[in-house]
């Protein structure tokens, strides 16, 4: 067998998973720690304010990471649920199930903070465009996955299903996406572009990236823990569970 | 014994499925009954103006229709579950996914096209202008299966769950979005007097092609996985 399949399989036991989950969650969040600590000191201290658009436009260095977040956890849970399906690694469906909470957070993280930064640099709340609304869909989505999930009374059986529910999602997306976008274009005439062509000058560019790293590390982190404890929670009648968490009986 | 052809097997189930539908013919109504009503409380909501009750009426009859659609996912495959008979189409010889299609068709000839035929009706309680009846009939006839098949993708994912009510109804909207769009759409579209209103026709028609061929499959598959 070869050494990446060899790691594969080994990492994707239950008991070396857990192993693996509490070694690396807490470098995760350390990272997430500083690089949201100083991405987010940079925003609010270093960089300049905008020429249109104030001080207001701090906002987008909470905004853009949580959106790209919610987009790239959704296809990471998708392709965990493909994983899941197709070879039934058990870990697999853990995980996917573990990506839904998180995505759902950061995507309404992303609609709040649009949301706010929407009525100072818009003028409204809430606009029905293609990027809020495939947003808004895919914060539905994220529910389904997760009711899904805690509906069905065998865990194995829920989480095949939500998992297949992701796929679906996954397709659906970029559907609504251009289904709204296409249906925009043809009654409103004026679109509302969020960065505009105007390229962002490099100074305003480092935070971005250092909160983006940091997201990412949280999402490692929170991933880790959640799946951990879920996997925990399906093994603890295990031996390895019981004697390496010290039970008694 | 040989296993039945394709043809036989789908008829068979037809045949069941109709006879079924048949024994409870009241219940059958149920989703006329329901678009009815929430088509009635628009204008009660709103007042009786013929220009404001028509400029929504594409929007209305849609979502009116969508909704008494939703309303009936759960009964897709709850009967066969709770007698058992379910397990037997699994273990039929016949492909489960032709087995669903056949269901699919007759759930929608017995929910949906009774709708589509009384459309006219309700376009004329909303003052609908008689030149947008035919697109909003296009784009109904197409949409309304599409909305069955996708309908029966989530209705197979949660047949596991006894009462799975507002659930279901969570999971269907998002996919039911892209459909709605294209479908009253096409109408408002058409009222616009654009000429590209056909092209959501068009659109919605690649989607029923798509979803008569994926859906039925992917069906089947959250069938497997929900009763493993």
């Amino acid at each position: 067998m070869n050494r990446f399949l060899l790691w594969f399989h080994q990492t994707g036991s239950p008991a070396n998973f857990d192993r693996y989950a509490a070694r690396w969650a807490p470098w995760a969040f350390a990272t997430a720690f500083v690089a949201l600590a100083v991405g987010i000191y940079g925003a609010l201290f270093s960089v300049p304010p905008d020429v249109n658009q104030g001080e207001n436009f701090r906002i987008l260095y909470i905004h853009v990471p949580s959106a790209w977040m919610s987009l790239f956890i959704f296809i990471a849970m998708a392709i965990q649920a493909v994983i899941a399906l197709v070879w039934r690694i058990k870990i697999c469906e853990i995980l996917a199930m573990s990506c839904a909470p998180i995505g759902a957070a950061f995507t309404v993280i992303t609609l709040a903070t649009g949301s706010i930064w929407g009525k100072p640099t818009w003028g409204t709340w809430w606009s029905w465009d293609a990027r809020l609304t495939s947003e808004l869909v895919m914060l539905f989505l994220y529910i389904g996955v997760i009711g899904l999930n805690s509906a069905i009374e065998d865990r194995r059986a829920a989480a095949r299903a939500a998992c297949f529910l992701a796929i679906i999602g996954l397709v659906n997306v970029p559907i609504v996406h251009y289904a709204v976008d296409w249906w925009n274009t043809l009654h409103q005439g004026e679109t509302i572009r969020l960065l505009g062509p105007s390229k962002m000058d490099s100074s305003m560019m480092w935070p971005l990236i250092a909160t983006v790293i940091g997201t990412k590390a949280w999402f490692v982190g929170s991933l880790l823990q959640r799946a951990r404890a879920t996997n925990l929670e399906h093994e603890a009648n295990k031996d390895w569970a019981r004697s390496a968490y010290g039970a008694t009986q | 014994m040989s296993a039945p052809g394709l043809l036989a097997a789908g008829r068979a189930q037809i045949q069941r499925d109709l006879r079924l539908v048949w024994r409870r013919r009241g219940d059958a109504l149920q989703p006329v009954l329901f678009a009815v009503m929430v088509i009635a409380l628009f204008p009660l909501a709103l007042g009786g103006e013929h220009e404001q009750l028509a400029r929504i009426a594409p929007g209305v009859l849609w979502v009116a229709i969508l909704l008494a659609g939703l309303l009936t996912l759960d009964v897709l495959f709850r009967s066969d579950v709770d007698d058992g008979s379910l397990e037997q189409l699994l273990l039929s010889p016949a492909p489960l996914a032709w087995l669903i299609a056949m269901r699919v068709l007759v759930h929608w000839a017995v929910t949906a096209l009774p709708l589509l035929l009384l459309t006219p009706v309700f376009a004329e309680l909303l003052f609908l202008p008689g030149r947008l009846l035919t697109p909003l009939m296009l784009s109904l006839a197409l949409g309304t299966p599409l909305l069955s098949l996708i309908g029966a993708m989530v209705a197979a994912l949660t047949v596991g769950i006894r009462r799975s009510g507002i659930l279901l109804a969570v999971l269907a909207l998002p996919l039911y979005v892209p459909v709605l769009v294209f479908g009253a759409g096409a109408v408002v579209a058409a009222d616009q007097g654009l000429s590209s209103w056909i092209g959501a026709i068009y659109l919605l028609a690649a989607g029923l092609v798509l979803a008569l061929v994926l859906a039925p499959l992917a069906a089947a598959t959250a069938l497997r996985i929900a009763l493993s």
